[in-house]
């Protein structure tokens, strides 16, 4: 075979293997796209309301959204005042290293100021942290003023979701999107977002 | 009649490399022919893949996986079905018998540089198989959609989320649904049951293949190639079959008196094979109080916990897996066994083989203080035994291995 003959085949070999791994992408769509959350998985994660008037203060309830734990806090006047007290426990109290959606409306983190409403989904490894709400010497701190303990690895965060220093969580709690229709609140969808 | 049968044995073996195989991968397949226990584990390990992929099977039968069924048909199983409970006994025992045997077969590799040239290639099909096992594990670990099923993936797939900019989008992806739903298991259950056992198999086939290319070593790190008879066969060598066939079935049958002690008296290990949590349905709103992986994933998990941030932990964790696989560049010893290599690998291979262990059990208890800087500790001797192997193994005082074995 002549020299010319070889450079057109690499030439040839070259172009049909381009056009050939071209095809990769597209025929490797379908089996990426498969496992997308379906239609019917998207339609079941949609918004839930629930009428909040009815709480207790200082109550706190769970209500799942996407089958993920919501937490909603009732806060009495005293445990709101309380909040400066936890400030030099916590490792971010503004929410300055997350994208907090309600940034600086309410101490409560949340629309409403007595209201609190965060995931409860712990933001180091996604475990559910447990409301203890007593001020109290506990076995992970001694100098307890009411909060929420993560279970799995230890984290803390204060009765707004803010997480605490020198835990495993690296940052606040995630306030979801919500809304107040007089004492109607819905969590997973803002109008005014 | 037999004149037939030799016939219609020529007739196949024209077609269908039998003999060939036989003679090359058995009959005259040659083995070192002085070796210790430590070299058993390959071949139970073979065993406890076919008891995995035998009563895997028969356990898909009467397996459903929807979220509303995968549990109740676990129970179904254990209660309903005929000797059900055996057979998935058998699989649960089966799993950390796995792991068990491989870790031992794992260590032997490090005890008598299973590595070393020209073993490198079977040294990394085998972590690949590690790692396959690992992913296995998990998977399977998720079907039955008991609280820890899901709580323990819950943990695993946020670890996905710690990668930056891609990491929540990829969960999601993973999941294909907003919590670990029962498309989330019913996509494991397809990687559990065809895809990772295809991968494993063809793992083994080629660890296997690449194993008898190079030839088995032996404790002594001798080359049995040197010396061989008129044959090419190695003199210090017998052949695999019979021998080493008869040998293992030995330490088959004493491997199947430990497995089936555990197997009908205690297959949940006290809730290191199985754990407790997990014979309660799955609660995406309540945590269990004590979230611990099972023990054979406990050295890897205490690692990630003993970072403090989620990304530092996911490339910790990531890491230890990772180094098995230069461990062949990285022993720069003149010697393969550690009968003769110096005073510092023996420490190191201690070392490494105590702190292995103590991260072990710190994955599977609470998180104190002590343990927190203990796991710290036993990360670093973890690590400081792969990385500092290149300075230790080239400058120590090694013993002259003997040209026969």
């Amino acid at each position: 075979m002549q020299d010319k003959d070889k450079t057109r085949r690499k030439v040839l070999i070259g172009l049909t293997s381009a056009v050939g791994l071209s095809g990769i992408p597209f025929a490797a769509t379908p089996f990426i796209a498969a496992w997308n959350p379906s239609a019917k998985a998207k339609a079941a994660g949609a918004p839930v309301k629930l009428d909040v008037s009815k709480m207790q203060y200082g109550q706190q309830i769970q209500v799942a959204w996407r089958k993920q734990p919501v937490f909603i806090v009732r806060h009495t006047k005293e445990s709101i005042a309380n909040l400066e007290l936890a400030v030099p426990k916590l490792d971010d109290p503004n929410s300055d290293k997350i994208e907090e959606l309600y940034k600086g409306l309410n101490p409560s983190r949340s629309r409403s100021p007595e209201y609190s409403i965060f995931s409860g989904v712990c933001t180091h490894l996604g475990c559910a942290p447990k409301y203890f709400p007593e001020i109290e010497p506990k076995p992970w701190d001694a100098t307890w003023n009411g909060g929420f303990f993560c279970p799995c690895h230890g984290s803390m965060f204060d009765i707004v979701g803010r997480v605490f220093k020198g835990v495993p969580a690296p940052t606040n709690l995630v306030v979801p999107p919500h809304m107040f229709e007089g004492s109607i609140l819905t969590i997973g969808e803002d109008k005014e977002l | 009649m037999s004149e037939m049968a030799g016939k219609l044995f020529s007739w196949i073996n024209d077609r269908l490399p039998i003999v060939n195989t036989f003679e090359r991968h058995l009959s005259k397949h040659p083995v070192p022919s002085k070796v210790n226990f430590w070299y058993l584990f390959g071949a139970l390990a073979a065993v406890t893949l076919i008891i995995q992929i035998v009563t895997g099977i028969w356990l898909i039968m009467p397996y459903s996986n929807t979220e509303e069924q995968a549990f109740s048909s676990v129970e179904y199983i254990m209660r309903d079905v005929d000797y059900g409970w055996v057979i998935r006994y058998m699989h649960t025992t089966g799993a950390s018998l796995f792991f068990a045997v491989v870790y031992l077969h794992m260590f032997r590799g490090l005890l008598y540089g299973s590595y070393q040239k020209p073993k490198e290639l079977v040294w990394i099909f085998g972590c690949t198989i590690y790692l396959a096992m690992m992913a296995e594990g998990f998977l399977g670990y998720v079907l039955p959609y008991g609280q820890m099923s899901y709580w323990g993936a819950q943990v695993i797939i946020s670890l996905f989320g710690a990668i930056p900019y891609i990491g929540e989008s990829l969960e999601l992806w993973v999941r294909g649904d907003y919590y670990i739903s029962g498309i989330t298991v019913s996509r494991f259950f397809a990687l559990h049951v065809v895809a990772l056992p295809l991968v494993l198999i063809a793992l083994v086939f080629l660890h296997l293949v690449a194993l008898h290319e190079v030839g088995a070593g032996n404790p002594e790190g001798v080359d049995i190639e040197k010396y061989l008879d008129d044959d090419g066969v190695p003199l210090d060598s017998v052949p695999f079959f019979p021998y080493k066939v008869l040998n293992a079935l030995v330490a088959i049958g004493v491997f199947g008196i430990v497995f089936s002690i555990i197997m009908f008296f205690f297959p949940e290990g006290g809730g290191y094979f199985i754990e407790m949590a997990n014979f309660q349905e799955a609660n995406p709103l309540v945590t269990p109080d004590h979230i611990a992986p099972v023990w054979y994933y406990a050295p890897f998990y205490t690692m990630l916990r003993a970072v403090p941030d989620p990304l530092g932990g996911l490339i910790v964790m990531a890491s230890a897996v990772a180094i098995f696989f230069i461990v062949p560049w990285l022993d720069r010893s003149k010697v393969a066994s550690i009968r003769y290599k110096g005073m510092y690998s023996k420490i190191a291979l201690t070392l490494f083989g105590v702190s292995f262990l103590t991260l072990g059990y710190l994955g599977t208890v609470g998180v104190t203080e002590v343990r927190k800087t203990m796991s710290v500790i036993c990360t670093i001797i973890y690590f400081a035994y792969f990385l500092l192997m290149p300075i230790y193994t080239k400058y120590e005082k090694t013993k002259e291995v003997p040209e026969r074995l």
